[in-house]
């Protein structure tokens, strides 16, 4: 049954081998697209035909590996850009909703928070319309009342931004809330006894404590923009972000570019997630 | 004076965190689904000006494919929320009581690394793996099961499964969370009073879960119901996702309006089996999502 339990063979036998298969289901994947990124063939797809690094460096016709694929980077570089902006105002916003919801007392608090986690549970694809839809009657509004023609209202970046926006702030004031719960306020009224006003004590010992959390908020942002697909979906310009790239590549025919480019970020992100597990395992 | 000035200055702290917040979920939230539920109820009369009327939605329900869409996408996301909710309990029981202590912090580690990767690069992956020139279909070739290759890609089963992968994390986590939580004390003692596996497992594991298994169904339901990539790229043509549906009105015949009411009504089937789940259960949205 448990550690503590006699177990019969056969159940712990069984119990290795079906946590040894679901592992197998978890990687396959993700392993087979790795080691396809290598094989020296125009397809993705076995027969292994020896080691190669051209899908990463080559750049002769017909054969062009990432690092000289101009499109793809252009579409990484754009995700990045986006990732950056949504991890600042989403971070700035998060740390701001946990303070709110853990330090405040006002009216209607549980209705703002009820409404603070509602975008976890719309489906990505709503919250993408319902701003796209949004954002074009602003447009029109604004171009009736005044004659402006406001470019930001339209499909594009800073949409794309405010769209991943929405939902991540979320997540990271949960992350943030979480460790200011465990935040002792005592030493809050300490400072405050010693001639040290509400901010002086928010910048030097509130935010202090919380710097874990709002880095890990931070890196889990970063994270869920870079490879955010639903809601960017709807709200993409025509600088597409990488996984709307990916995409359009991978529903018509596919090369082994696209391995490579799944492989430096199955590389990129593990690190990036192995990371902040390791920081803020130290930290608690 | 010194409890006035206290108080001000308490005051301005909320003013400065209230503020962002009011802004983000007025602006980006409830504005915009306001909005996206008025323009469901507009459509375009014969000279092209804008009126009200109901006819999105009467047309979704006169229209067989998009009610039978809806239908089949509800159906097959509970589906899928069970079927990943039966593959994720012995794995989060395993990881919390049966593995050596030492081996579950990277047992979990595991569990979770491939989720960070974007879910585009995981379903590319299995089609690589399942498609008629695909690895798999190689390997049974040389094994000589196969004498042709087998399209294994585009079909129900394999569009279930993908969803499945695509979401298990989101219920291994909140039931290895839960799971930790329960004392192995009980299970010693109920094992010492003679009871068998089935019955520690339905009155002892399953209740003690319950709100592990409620906030990881919502979010894997909610997650399933609104994928558009999976179901696309699996699914193939032969998916019939409502969400699709949705897409094909805003992207490619950009009729907003009816697009409008079809994402409308995806969000109350979410809210709504959402709910249900949650009185079923007695939880609280606000302790699930926690």
């Amino acid at each position: 049954m448990i550690r503590s339990l006699p177990n019969s063979r056969t159940y712990t036998l069984g119990f290795k081998l079906y946590i040894i298969l679901y592992f197998s289901f978890l990687f396959a994947p993700l392993l087979v697209t790795c080691i396809l990124a290598f094989n020296d063939s125009q397809f993705p797809a076995l027969p292994w035909k020896g080691f190669t690094l051209d899908w990463f460096l080559a750049n002769v016709p017909g054969r062009v590996g990432i690092f000289h694929d101009r499109i793809n980077l252009d579409s990484i570089w754009v995700s990045a850009r986006v990732a950056f902006f949504v991890t600042i105002l989403s971070t700035t916003v998060g740390t701001c909703g946990a303070f709110l919801f853990e330090q405040e007392s006002f009216r209607f608090k549980q209705s703002l928070y009820f409404l603070m986690i509602a975008p976890l549970v719309i489906p990505g694809v709503i919250l993408g319309i319902s701003i796209l839809v949004f954002s074009n009657s602003l447009g029109i509004f604004f171009e009736e009342s005044w004659g402006l023609d406001v470019r930001l209202f339209g499909p594009g970046f800073w949409l794309v931004v405010l769209g991943q926006f929405s939902f991540i702030s979320t997540l990271v004031t949960l992350v943030v809330s979480a460790r200011l719960k465990k935040f002792d306020r005592t030493l809050e009224e300490a400072a405050m006894n010693l001639g040290a006003n509400r901010f002086e004590v928010i910048w030097h010992i509130t935010l202090k404590f919380l710097r874990p959390a709002i880095i890990s908020g931070a890196a889990v942002a970063f994270l869920m923009s870079f490879e955010n697909f639903n809601t960017t979906l709807f709200l993409v310009g025509p600088e597409a972000t990488l996984p709307i790239n990916l995409y359009l590549q991978v529903r018509d025919g596919s090369t082994p570019v696209i391995n490579a480019i799944s492989f430096l970020l199955i590389l990129c992100t593990s690190s990036v997630a192995l990371t902040n597990l390791y920081f803020s395992k130290k930290q608690v | 004076m010194k409890a006035f000035s206290g108080k001000l200055h308490i005051q301005w702290t909320l003013v400065c965190f209230l503020t962002p917040v009011v802004l983000w979920l007025s602006l980006l939230i409830v504005l915009p689904h306001i909005d996206l539920l008025l323009m469901s109820f507009r459509t375009e009369d014969d000279s092209g000006r804008l009126m009200w009327s109901l006819s999105n939605y009467m047309l979704f329900f006169r229209e067989p494919i998009y009610w039978l869409t809806f239908v089949r996408t509800a159906v097959y996301s509970i589906l899928v929320t069970f079927l990943t909710f039966v593959i994720a309990l012995p794995v989060a029981f395993y990881i919390t009581k049966v593995a050596a202590p030492r081996f579950q912090g990277f047992l979990t580690l595991l569990l979770l690394l491939p989720f960070w990767v974007s879910e585009l690069v995981r379903v590319y992956g299995w089609m690589i793996l399942l498609r008629e020139s695909g690895v798999i279909n190689h390997f049974l070739l040389k094994t000589g099961i196969l004498d042709r290759p087998v399209e294994m890609l585009y079909n129900d089963v394999t569009m279930i499964m993908g969803l499945v992968y695509t979401s298990m994390l989101f219920m291994v986590v909140p039931l290895i969370g839960v799971l930790e939580s329960l004392d192995d004390s009980l299970i010693e003692a109920a094992y010492d009073l003679g009871a068998n596996m089935w019955s520690i497992l339905i009155k002892i594991i399953i209740p003690h879960a319950v709100p592990g298994i409620v906030s990881g169904s919502i979010v894997v339901f909610m997650l399933t119901l609104g994928n558009y990539l999976t179901p696309n790229l699996m699914g193939g043509k032969n998916s019939l996702w409502f969400t699709e549906q949705i897409y094909n009105q805003f992207i490619a015949s950009f009729n907003w309006n009816q697009g409008s009411a079809f994402g409308f009504l995806l969000l109350v089937l979410s809210s709504l089996v959402i709910w249900v789940g949650l009185k079923l259960t007695n939880q609280k949205l606000s302790k699930v999502v926690k």
